[in-house]
């Protein structure tokens, strides 16, 4: 299954909720749109919710450092929600799991970015 | 899927590294240049792996070193050329899968990778495909020639969980 994102906004937070694969090609193309639309929008505390994220492959994890560098050169956070093991075991890997800040816990990771700010 | 109907699996009798000779069931696919078929390797990689005998997370890491390689050799290698194939073979052995992806690129220097988890590239957006290869298989080797392309070998051993 190709990549899906849907954005909510949650106070004052936005939420992209991302589905399926994010590999090399129009997966990664697409979630580097979605994120610049927001970043457009002057949405800069995004939570990438990946709960159902079933495949990630290098070239998922550097678009996923790319949309960290992005959001933070422009003042905002990105955060990761509800990684799934393999993602999970993949950031442990390439020692970008303490970059991240990960949760899983949706409202917790809500009221994190109210914290920062 | 633009794949090629070159699926095929026979015993054959092929040279170990040793130089001495084993008998190996071997698979072979031919894809052509085109990231669609990433995932036509990983099904065939995950039959392999089940039919060589290998637990799921084993099986899963062997799919990722496979979508890696391909991926490296159709877009790096073959620079999604149309006309130009991918051989995506598998050996399997009794204690081991041994895997070629040959490309018809124009080679690259593997000696020039940078260390991805290094401190000074953690935040780089790419180069951590070999990387990843290198994790989840036992053996990597890679020979490279700007005439001839490339040919990625990984090898996994059925006792070995990385």
């Amino acid at each position: 299954m190709s990549m899906k994102a849907a954005v909510r906004q949650v106070d004052s937070v936005t939420v992209v909720d991302v589905r399926g694969r994010i590999t090399l090609g129009e997966d990664c193309k697409q979630l580097r749109e979605v994120i610049r639309g927001e970043l457009a929008k002057n949405h800069k505390n995004l939570l990438l919710n990946l709960a159902d994220v079933t495949y990630i492959d290098s070239s998922g994890i550097g678009e996923l450092v790319s949309a960290f560098t992005a959001i933070s050169n422009q003042g905002g956070q990105l955060k990761l929600l509800n990684l799934t093991k393999r993602v999970h075991d993949l950031l442990q890997i390439t020692k970008l799991y303490t970059v991240f800040d990960i949760h899983d816990d949706e409202a917790t990771a809500i009221s994190s970015f109210a914290a920062a700010s | 899927m633009t794949f090629r109907n070159l699926y095929c699996s026979v015993m054959a009798m092929v040279p170990t590294s040793s130089g001495t000779r084993s008998e190996a069931r071997v698979v072979e696919v031919t894809l052509e240049s085109t990231l669609k078929n990433v995932e036509v390797a990983e099904e065939v990689s995950r039959r392999v792996s089940v039919t060589a005998g290998f637990g799921s997370e084993a099986a899963f890491q062997i799919e990722m070193a496979v979508h890696e390689a391909v991926i490296n050799a159709i877009y790096h290698g073959n620079k999604e050329d149309p006309g130009k194939s991918v051989i995506l073979r598998f050996l399997i052995f009794e204690d081991r899968l041994e895997i070629h992806v040959c490309d018809q690129g124009r080679g690259f220097d593997p000696g020039v990778l940078p260390d991805p988890v290094a401190e000074e590239n953690l935040m780089n957006a790419s180069g951590r495909g070999i990387f990843l290869v290198r994790k989840f298989m036992d053996e990597l080797n890679i020979e490279t020639s700007a005439n001839s392309g490339t040919e990625v070998t990984m090898i996994k051993r059925l006792n070995s969980e990385v």
